[in-house]
């Protein structure tokens, strides 16, 4: 018996090695979901992310606003700025693109232009003036800082200088508002909040969709050369805003598309009205019969042409004020706009109907490219007292201004993708039955990276690079977000795994581990009897 | 001229600065009323998620439910493209609905919930958790449709309605899986995350549906429940002619409440939690309220269940008409139009025409194959094994 005891007992000593050494490791192993490494360190550095901005600002003397020995002491790198500026008649708008040629400036960058305080060139009360690119025309009297070398001479011009700055690129009310989801309620103020929430959010595509409805084919036969307009005065803001996203947009015609409120007819003004309260409940059941792309999840701008019926027309829009609105327009946040454009003007009463009626594009698309502006981004800016600011005209947008959208732009694609990458660690870390697939992991690898050069771009002041690098980083950092694989197995919980593996593993164990018991307390009888027999 | 130009400055320095205070003053205050109307809420846009989970004839009232609560979404103005539905089963085309294309909420077949107008996004097998996950969450396969999705962004209020039947902690879906309260809580999470959504606005109908919103965690949240912890939410009235329950209770009593709703109406939020009280219910309905910020007293039944839009007064315009320029091209020269035509989908000419094609040849398939070796093998059994050799 001893010798199938020892080949029992060695039996049972070898499954259980077996299963203690080859089996657990073997069971853990594949049952374990696989998860890629991710860059944890980096990530939480993200966590305390410092953003510093810079903006590159030349700063260029006239002359007559320095002092011949101010002027030695200032860096010669002069222009010949005075031979195409001499004539005292030169109206502000000839001498701003005069200047504009001069100097080649890059994206982000400013140049200010001090001239003397006599000059005749802006009127007595403006002090600044702010052209369509990025150049300020400043008037100061620099010459009076006394014996002053170079140093002095720009800390008395910083005040004003920053208040330029704080026009043309960026200010805390703007940096704020772009990072408002990710700030504690309550930083921002109210009229930065209205902004950000008309503008839309930082994606990497947008659809507009130009829509004109005619609720009377019968009476109205209506032509609008939409492709011809929207290259004369869409297409140039939307090239110009090519760094910030793509655009594709497509335009309709909507029959017998009826706005959802009935005006109300207004003997004063023998015209039919909409007041202002009733204007929210208009888009809505318009908006069932606008199509969309459905191939995309881009946001969509939708911009209505409105053309009453002959029994409601002329139709005219009144504000809080009862007033008569000028552009008969108006739009919803994050939505788009709708203008009503009246054609009783055109047809006498007795005409052959259908009329047909030509559109005026040009009012038309001055009205959608002031909306469209709105929509994206570009605020109402408040000018400070002093200032003038040139208004963009024909090409929809000053570079300054997009300048401006960049600078905001870009804050809020770092902002948002370093949210993403902490809080997609943050889930990984918490629920560990994630699959964290290659791709996932070299998504957010590539997405810290640029995030990373975004940053380090932004301090350097390289405006579009950091653009760049700042959509790269969105993309990277959306894409790893939603990748539709982050599914956490479902129905798993730990409670549950015990239930299915108790079964399984149990009938298996327990003869190895009574076994193992039996072995040790034979040992230990051995054990105790051998010492007996010695003593 | 010059007396004018000296005089002139000092004039308008003047004016210019009392019509600056001027002008300031008024541009406050009307920036104020416009701000305090755009302030009552924070949201832009509205969308609703309705999900119905159980199949089969006999829960018939799941889906009238969900389409209830359907029709007075879409009549207060949220529009298909911002509503997601999910019926796990169809009623209306169902062999056994004595009347096709009709679901009714009331008996006596006084409202056809079905109407002429629905647009139901996943249907039958489609709703699933791992699909209703991935709706609330976002991470849908790219090739996923528009209609499927919830593109919803940091303004958007939500509305999620859920029935079918439940228990402590837990919602079934199809009869064969079931979502837990604490993935509901964690899927809230990830939205919230990614700011998927400003509001929401968490209604379920079903057995115990008070379970499913203890574990919520993340803020701006409301829940409403037809039953607390250990309640049975019962179902309405039978019809005889259909020969099912038409509607739950809960749901029966929110559509009345509904019904009386317009878009302009300002019924708020501590109306809703009165619908359907025990004498009514037989369960005790019940609400939570302590993750929402604002107070459910100046919450809006229309900002979750309608979709009001804000609306501003386009002030400025820019001026484009600059006589005597003509417009032009950007892209370069127009194209020239030609004329387009449909390909021939079913080539008539070349059909009739069609000569017999040559049929390349292909190996002598398995089954000759198998046929030749089985009579090769009969005929060796037959003679003899030592033919073989004359074949190798």
């Amino acid at each position: 018996t001893t010798v199938t005891g020892t080949r029992g007992r060695s039996a049972a000593v070898a499954i259980a090695a077996l299963v203690i050494a080859a089996g657990i490791p073997l069971w853990w192993k594949t049952t374990e979901t696989y998860r890629a490494w991710l860059p944890a360190a980096r990530i939480s550095e993200l966590e305390a992310l410092q953003l510093e901005l810079r903006v590159e600002v030349e700063v260029v003397f006239a002359r007559g606003t320095l002092s011949p020995e101010q002027q030695k002491k200032v860096p010669a790198s002069r222009i010949t700025y005075e031979s195409c500026c001499k004539s005292k008649s030169l109206c502000l708008v000839e001498a701003d693109h005069a200047l504009h040629t001069l100097t080649e400036t890059s994206c982000g960058s400013v140049v200010i232009y001090i001239i003397p305080e006599a000059s005749a060139l802006l009127p007595q009360d403006m002090r600044v003036y702010v052209g369509r690119s990025r150049t300020a025309l400043l008037r100061s009297q620099v010459a009076s800082v006394v014996g002053a070398g170079l140093p002095e001479v720009l800390a008395a011009l910083d005040p004003q200088m920053e208040q330029v700055l704080q026009t043309m690129s960026f200010n805390h009310q703007d940096v704020t508002a772009a990072l408002t989801d990710r700030l504690r309620p309550g930083l921002s103020t109210r009229d930065s909040l209205a902004d950000s929430m008309r503008a839309f959010k930082s994606s990497p595509g947008y659809e507009i969709t130009f829509s004109l409805l005619n609720p009377d084919p019968k009476h109205h036969q209506l032509h609008w050369d939409v492709e011809a307009a929207l290259d004369a005065y869409i297409y140039p803001l939307l090239h110009k805003m090519a760094p910030v996203a793509n655009f594709s947009v497509d335009s309709q015609i909507l029959y017998y598309a009826v706005l959802g409120v009935n005006p109300r007819y207004d003997a004063s003004a023998s015209a039919y009205t909409l007041s202002a309260d009733s204007l929210a409940h208009v888009i809505n059941p318009v908006e069932a019969r606008l199509g969309s792309n459905a191939a995309s999840s881009n946001p969509v701008l939708n911009f209505l042409l409105y053309v009453p019926d002959s029994l409601h027309s002329p139709l005219i829009i009144r504000n809080d004020q009862k007033q008569e609105v000028a552009s008969n327009a108006f739009h919803s946040p994050r939505w788009g706009g709708i203008m009503v454009y009246n054609v009783d003007g055109a047809y006498g009463n007795d005409t052959q109907f259908p009329v047909d009626i030509a559109i005026d594009m040009s009012r038309v698309m001055g009205v959608f490219l002031s909306q469209l502006r709105l929509m994206l981004g570009f605020q109402q800016t408040g000018a400070p007292p002093g200032f003038v600011l040139e208004a963009a005209g024909r090409e929809g947008v000053a570079e300054w201004e997009l300048d401006r959208l960049l600078w905001s732009r870009s804050v809020e694609n770092v902002a948002t993708a370093s949210a993403s990458i902490t809080s997609l660690a943050q889930l990984l870390d918490q629920i560990a039955n994630i699959v964290i697939n290659d791709n996932i992991a070299q998504q957010v690898a590539s997405a810290v990276t640029a995030l990373q050069a975004a940053v380090a771009e932004l301090e350097a002041g390289n405006l579009a690079l950091a653009l760049e690098h700042s959509r790269e980083a969105i993309s990277a950092s959306e894409r790893a977000f939603f990748d539709p694989s982050l599914l956490h197995l479902l129905y798993f919980p730990d409670d549950q795994k015990f239930a299915i593996y108790i079964p399984l593993f149990l009938p298996m164990c327990v003869p190895i581990l009574l076994s193992l018991l039996k072995i040790f307390r034979e040992v230990q009888q051995h054990r105790a009897e051998k010492r007996a027999k010695r003593d | 001229m010059t007396y004018v130009s000296l005089l002139s400055p000092v004039v308008c320095v003047c004016v210019s600065h009392f019509v600056l205070i001027g002008r300031t003053s008024a541009f406050l205050l009307l920036h104020q009323a416009r701000a305090e109307r755009f302030f009552r809420s924070d949201h832009t846009n509205n969308w609703a998620v309705l999900v119905c989970t159980s199949r089969f004839w006999f829960n018939y009232r799941h889906v009238a439910n969900t389409l209830s609560v359907y029709r007075s979404v879409k009549r207060l103005g949220i529009p298909d493209s911002h509503i997601v539905l999910m019926l796990a089963d169809d009623m209306a085309c169902n062999h056994r609905n004595p009347k096709p294309a009709t679901v009714f909420s009331h008996k006596n077949m006084e409202l056809n919930v079905y109407g002429d107008d629905v647009e139901v996004d996943y249907r039958g097998y489609e709703v699933t958790v791992e699909n209703f996950l991935r709706v609330l969450t976002g991470r849908l396969p790219p090739s996923t449709p528009r209609s499927k999705r919830l593109l919803s962004d940091d303004h958007s209020n939500i509305l999620i309605y859920l029935t079918g039947h439940g228990g402590n902690g837990f919602l079934k879906f199809q009869d064969s899986e079931e979502i837990s309260n604490v993935e509901l809580a964690d899927a809230f999470e990830q939205m919230w995350q990614k700011r998927r959504y400003n509001e929401l606005l968490f209604i379920i109908d079903t057995c115990q549906g008070a379970s499913m919103y203890e574990r919520f965690y993340s803020p701006n949240l409301m829940a409403l429940a037809s039953s607390q912890v250990g309640e049975d939410s019962l179902s309405h009235q039978p019809d005889l002619a259909i020969g099912v329950h038409l509607m739950d209770r809960y749901t029966f009593y929110l559509l009345e409440f509904l019904e009386d709703i317009h878009p302009a109406s300002q019924a708020n939020m501590n109306d809703l939690f009165k619908v359907c009280p025990k004498s009514q219910c037989v369960s005790t309905p019940g609400h939570r309220t302590d993750l929402f910020q604002r107070d459910p007293g100046s919450v809006l039944i229309t900002d979750f269940f309608g979709s009001v839009r804000k609306v501003e007064i386009t002030m400025e315009t820019i001026n484009l008409t600059v006589p005597g320029i003509p417009l032009e091209r950007f892209g370069g020269e127009p194209h020239t139009e030609t004329a387009l035509a449909y390909v021939d989908q079913l080539p008539v000419a070349q059909i009739i025409h069609q000569k017999p094609k040559q049929k390349d040849w292909h190996p002598p398939d398995g089954f000759i194959l198998g046929l030749w070796t089985l009579i090769l093998l009969v005929f060796f059994r037959t003679y003899g094994i030592k033919h073989l050799k004359h074949i190798f």
